[in-house]
């Protein structure tokens, strides 16, 4: 007989509580400072502070209204190209060998450039969020391109219908299971490219100052919850893509 | 250089042929010819089926009937230039869509007001034995409803001339022979000229007004076999001796 699995929420509290309790434990007997480890319950505590003062929301409302901007260019540079690159030959010859060299570029090492070259703090911290979000997106929008069946061209092509309607009613839909994974990943990336920006820009703004100034003055607690605020943040957004796709992929979940 | 005429004795002998073919010649982008030199000219109503072993082109003949491909010698020539219907060997539906928008395609592409398009898919779907499947999407339904509702959405537009490329080639023996029957009842009811490329030869006899053989490659015509056995047709009437006379004539021409 097969025993059913509990609950999800269950299972998944249960084994937080036991990562809490052992990470406090490793504290207490390790006996380190606060600065150096904090325990869970130093870090509450600094979150319970840091919300109180207002600065973990005002901050992380900085980063997210950056990144998602950053996810949103990020998707409409990428698609549009992403379906060029996969329709034309000549562009692919001409465009790819660019695109698969900028990647080799760590975006750590342009960013610093793109904070020179434009002046305002939070447009530079969004674009480097897209250029973090813009290869995958194109990657996948490409290969979804490319799984389009030919004998659906070939319904198309004998129904007369315009690129528009070739795009709209057969291209984008087929692509669409490959762009949504592709958009899962880049929602994440999002918030690591803003972050990214904010360390090369710490203009008093956004999750990443607050993380380079706490560990500045050796706030450890607060570099905690400030890493786990980012990983929040970065969970959301993947969900809410999940949830997107759930919503746009019905078809593929009715068998 | 062969002619061949499809007359059918049911449907408008007078009207002009809805498509002639003038010597077509095609070649893979190898090189390799697949077809050498075909015409044929295909009668408006009329029920034509083309056999051939595989690999003989006869897909490819389809495809350039279609407008698909351009041939690299000889004309198509189709008297409508009004809108076609093509059945694929699988099924071709669009996964995303329910088998009601799927049908609903063709209309939706001519532009047509959703109010107007919503009682002809009904209707549609009810001709080919589809009610209650509106809403399903195709991987919930079986390889027979499938192919059923690509035979709606192939018809759905009124087309003057329906194309089948092996509709039925994936489908189990039991369900092919209904399917062959449902395609009879609906080009009963609907004013359509059917050319079907298929490799089963009783299919094809029982099914057509005349039968086209295209022999080995690089295909080229080399029968054709008027089926003169009366309509409506059953199952049974493929065990006639006329209709094994048939077979006997087809299969021979196809080992030339």
């Amino acid at each position: 007989m097969k025993k059913s699995l509990p609950n999800p929420v269950l299972t998944t509290l249960i084994s937080l509580a036991v990562l809490l309790l052992v990470w406090q434990c490793i504290v207490w007997i390790g006996d380190y400072p606060p600065y150096l480890f904090p325990g869970p319950l130093a870090v509450w505590n600094a979150f319970v502070f840091m919300v109180q003062d207002g600065r973990l929301l005002r901050h992380a409302a900085i980063t997210i209204s950056e990144a998602i901007p950053g996810l949103m260019i990020g998707c409409a540079l990428a698609i549009p190209l992403g379906y060029l690159l996969a329709k034309s030959r000549l562009a692919e010859r001409v465009l790819s060998p660019y695109l698969v060299a900028s990647q080799a570029i760590p975006v750590i090492a342009i960013a610093p450039l793109l904070t020179l070259w434009i002046d305002s703090t939070y447009w530079s911290r969004v674009l480097v969020a897209v250029l973090v979000v813009f290869f995958p997106i194109l990657v996948n929008m490409i290969a979804g391109m490319r799984g389009v069946s030919a004998e659906l061209y070939d319904l198309m092509h004998s129904l007369k219908a315009t690129t528009l309607q070739t795009f709209r009613r057969l291209e984008f839909p087929a692509a669409l299971p490959v762009l949504l994974a592709g958009l899962r990943v880049g929602a994440t990336l999002a918030v690591i490219g803003t972050l990214v920006g904010e360390f090369v820009q710490p203009r008093s703004q956004g999750l990443g100052f607050l993380l380079v100034t706490a560990r500045y003055q050796f706030k450890t607690a607060e570099v905690f919850v400030v890493l786990i605020t980012l990983g929040v943040i970065a969970l959301t957004l993947y969900g809410a893509v999940l949830l997107l796709e759930r919503r746009l992929l019905r078809w593929q979940r009715v068998v | 250089m062969e002619n061949i005429s499809i007359q059918s004795p049911i449907r408008n002998p007078m009207s002009p042929p809805i498509l002639t073919a003038t010597n077509i010649c095609h070649a893979f982008e190898d090189g390799v010819p697949v077809i050498d030199d075909v015409s044929l000219t295909i009668e408006r109503g009329a029920f034509v089926a083309l056999v051939g072993s595989s690999g003989v082109g006869k897909s490819t003949l389809l495809r350039v009937l279609a407008g698909l491909i351009a041939p690299q010698r000889g004309t198509v020539q189709f008297a409508n230039h009004g809108p076609i219907g093509i059945v694929f060997q699988r099924d071709n539906l669009m996964p995303w869509r329910t088998a009601y928008r799927n049908v609903a395609l063709p209309l939706e592409l001519a532009g047509l007001p959703a109010a107007a398009v919503e009682p002809r898919v009904l209707h549609m779907l009810k001709l080919v034995g589809l009610e209650g499947a509106e809403e399903s999407y195709p991987a919930q339904l079986s390889g027979g409803m499938a192919q059923r509702v690509a035979l709606a959405r192939a018809l759905i537009h009124e087309p003057s001339l329906l194309l089948l490329d092996e509709p039925f080639g994936a489908l189990d023996a039991l369900t092919r022979e209904r399917m062959g029957q449902e395609l009879l009842r609906i080009w009963r009811e609907m004013p359509v000229t059917v050319f079907m490329v298929t490799h089963s030869i009783p299919e094809a006899v029982l099914l057509a007004d005349e039968v086209l053989v295209l022999g080995k490659r690089p295909g080229t015509i080399v029968a054709r076999v008027p089926i003169d056995a009366p309509r409506p047709r059953t199952l049974e009437d493929q065990f006639a001796p006329a209709a094994q006379r048939c077979h006997a004539v087809i299969r021979a021409a196809i080992g030339q």
